[in-house]
């Protein structure tokens, strides 16, 4: 092994040139008079809420590769217009409405388009989609029952779940569903069951999680897995210590969160990452001294048993998720992250990006936007009282609307849809 | 398909071995959001495909007409599913199945539904598979070494068709290309712990700790090897309050007052760990103290926060975190 004077690596120089870019950013906004400065922190709402809509009506022929994602793109764009604390006009929500009643499939499940097979994925999109608009329409069009039925047939024995008839097992796919389920009021044991074990098995010895057993701890996969362990009531389970030693270290000096170790910064782990953080912030196991269990991440007996005297109320978890709060200050840095969101990925005629150099899209717009509520309502204790204006980045004015960490809806929306299906039968 | 190709092609509707299919439109209701401006050739190709999936028509044409549909949107799924029912169907060659592949991943790799198929035919070939499947992986990992489905494949390959024979040298290969490469580092470890050919993590463990400790000394920056380290340890901690050499390598690198946060991040979950420290290490953190900071009475993991919290100021409140929880546990 040589020394450090020999020949830098891929690794080392690719982040030295996005390093570069970045600081240069920070040094060309520290440099500028205090009026331009203005400019640049300003959230830029009208513009992005243009692109968006934009968007929404019509795309051209290079979105041809997202044919089978448009639930995907209904979700990036209504969920971001709402962060903006904006709304659709009825007509084109009317749209929405029944475009993705096109693409739910008859036997249960939303597809990537009409006519095509249910995926878990473009379901949790259209479902979150429907939630994001709201009301008795969008809500009443969901086919609960089918939609039941679809997840059950997506179950693997093994406890994970397949994106779609025959397809790929992942962490992604046990969040999606477990997510849609419990939102809709039909999480069940059957569902629940060996989840738990599965997402485990996906803990890395980095502390974070894989999409599969075995694979490199990832902020995606982390996300997903700690949200569902969450709402299937079996958190401890993790090694929660572990896992919050790997994902403080994802924000490097870029101010903005990478993916896994010694990759590049992101925007999209804005949220992902982020949200990890405000996730841990509500779990109350993560202040158990695990000190003492040296040989074994399981708490046994701590996995949901069937039984109905120990009936677990799933569609409360993410209800009641909201009240507890288990550490007052985020562990992450909040205005360091909604640094790199305003300044590198922000552009200033509408959207995000990943990171200097690359192009604006709807995913990195959406999970910028819901990255930066995360970081703004970081220390906020409940999400009843508004963020102090020293929680804020930039001009008060780009306060954006609070999120439901496990779902990634915005609060209200959440809520308003807790209450629809909490008086609708299993 | 190449701007060649493309000039050359002919529309479905004037090919006569489609002329009996009726294609079916898109229904994508009255005013659809979010509508894509499709090409005249994709819409045509989606329509001709809808016609066939509709009918469930697993023929020749049939799997030739999916081959165009993929190369226009390589996500949809439904059209790869529809394929790998023809593909039984038929019968056909799976090992002409893993060439078209792999033409076609050079460009696309980025795409969860090459990947999954990719492993539903190399899962029908069988153990035959294994060397092909780990040269497509490591041609991949060529062009980019962190690739997350092809380490995925390359792990799944390993696990269901075998191959781990020369894997321990794969990963020494590309840590020495690139020494910070986290993705070989975690594949180590995966080896390391489920290799049949090695003897297990126990086993292997003191060859480990040299290998990475020397990573270490070359770059004490680099987080993969620290993570690593403590990965070799996960499920006994007492051999990690144990060992000394790396108590030794942490005072080592602590001592050349560079780059040492991660050193002390390790001394600090030993500490938690109810290790016991030496006066050497002792006094080479309080040399890392600013003159102007805490009381030289605190306890030693209580230094090591402060100081963190000062020369990691990223991480200030993770370290506050961790000094707060101190006394909960009693170290």
């Amino acid at each position: 092994m040589e020394s450090t004077s020999s020949r830098a690596t891929a690794t080392q120089r690719e982040q030295w040139m996005v390093e570069g870019q970045v600081f240069r950013i920070y040094e060309l906004f520290g440099s500028i008079p205090r009026n331009a400065q203005t400019q640049l922190l300003e959230l830029q709402r009208d513009n992005h809420i243009e692109y968006l809509t934009k968007g929404l009506r019509q795309l051209g022929p290079s979105f041809t590769v997202l044919d089978a994602n448009r639930p995907w793109l209904c979700y990036w764009i209504l969920h971001s217009i709402a962060l903006l604390g904006d709304a659709l006009d009825d007509e084109l929500e009317d749209n929405v409405i029944d475009f993705l009643g096109c693409c739910q499939d008859v036997n249960g499940g939303y597809g990537g388009g009409p006519g095509q097979m249910p995926h878990l994925a473009t379901t949790y999109a259209a479902i979150n989609s429907l939630i994001t608009l709201g009301g008795d329409r969008s809500l009443s069009s969901i086919n609960r029952h089918n939609l039941h039925t679809f997840l059950l047939r997506m179950k693997d024995r093994n406890g994970g779940f397949r994106m779609h008839d025959a397809g790929e097992m992942d962490v992604r796919a046990c969040y999606t569903a477990i997510s849609v389920a419990s939102v809709l009021n039909i999480l069940d044991y059957e569902l629940v069951k060996d989840v738990g074990n599965y997402i485990l098995s996906c803990q890395t010895y980095e502390g974070g999680i894989a999409g599969e057993p075995g694979s490199e701890a990832h902020g995606g996969y982390t996300f997903c897995g700690l949200a569902t362990m969450i709402l299937i009531g079996e958190v401890g389970r993790l090694d929660l210590h572990r896992l919050v030693n790997w994902v403080v270290f994802r924000q490097g000096v870029e101010c903005g969160l990478q993916g896994r170790t010694n990759k590049l910064v992101d925007a999209c782990y804005s949220f992902w990452q982020g949200a990890v953080f405000a996730l841990l912030q509500r779990v109350h196991e993560i202040n158990d001294d695990k000190k003492n269990h040296t040989t074994s991440n399981l708490f046994e007996g701590e996995a949901i048993k069937e039984d109905s005297s120990h009936l677990v109320e799933y569609h409360e978890i993410g209800f009641n998720f909201l009240e507890g709060c288990a550490m007052e200050e985020p562990l992450f840095h909040s205005m360091a992250l909604q640094q790199y969101i305003l300044l590198c990925s922000q552009l200033q005629e509408g959207g995000f990006r990943d990171k200097p150099g690359k192009q604006r899209d709807y995913y990195h717009t959406c999970y910028a936007l819901s990255g930066l509520s995360v970081a703004q309502y970081s220390s906020s204790k409940d999400f009843d009282s508004p963020p102090l204006h020293s929680a804020l980045f930039g001009p008060y004015s780009n306060l954006v609307e609070p999120i439901h960490p496990i779902f990634n809806v915005v609060l209200d929306r959440y809520q308003e849809a807790h209450e629809f299906f909490s008086g609708l039968p299993h | 398909m190449d701007s060649d190709e493309e000039e050359q092609r002919i529309p479905l509707s004037q090919r006569p071995e489609w002329s009996d299919v009726i294609p079916v439109q898109q229904d994508d209701g009255p005013n659809p959001v979010v509508p894509i401006a499709y090409k005249e050739d994709f819409r045509e190709t989606m329509d001709y495909f809808r016609a066939v999936y509709i009918s469930d028509e697993r023929s020749p044409r049939s799997l030739r007409l999916t081959a165009e549909a993929i190369h226009f949107n390589p996500g949809n799924y439904t059209v790869w599913h529809f394929r790998r029912l023809i593909l039984e169907a038929l019968n056909c060659s799976l090992h002409d199945e893993l060439d078209y592949i792999e033409r076609f991943a050079k460009s696309n790799s980025k795409n969860y539904q090459i990947w999954h198929h990719r492993r539903w035919v190399a899962e029908k070939l069988g153990t035959d598979a294994a060397t092909k499947e780990l040269e497509f992986t490591k041609k991949i990992l060529s062009i980019d070494a962190k690739h997350y489905h092809a380490w995925s494949h390359r792990q799944w390959v390993l696990q269901a068709l075998g191959g781990w024979e020369g894997e321990l040298d794969y990963c020494q290969q590309l840590l020495e290309d690139d020494i910070f490469n986290n993705s070989a580092w975690n594949q180590r470890h995966f080896v390391i712990t489920r290799s049949p050919f090695l003897g297990g993590l126990e086993a292997m463990r003191e060859f480990e700790v040299s290998y990475t400790i020397k990573a270490i000394r070359a770059n004490p920056e680099n987080e993969s090897p620290w993570r690593y380290l403590r990965g070799l340890y996960q499920h006994d901690t007492e051999a990690l309050i144990s060992s000394l050499q790396i108590p030794s390598l942490c005072v080592e690198v602590l001592s050349a007052k560079n780059n040492f946060i991660f050193a002390l991040s390790l001394i600090l979950d030993l500490l938690c760990h109810g290790f016991n420290p030496s006066e050497e290490m002792k006094n080479a953190v309080q040399v890392l103290k600013n003159s102007d900071s805490q009381p030289s009475d605190l306890s030693l993991a209580d230094t090591i926060c402060g100081i963190l919290e000062s020369v990691d100021p990223m991480r200030k409140n993770y370290w506050a975190w961790r000094k707060q929880r101190l006394a909960a546990q009693g170290t």
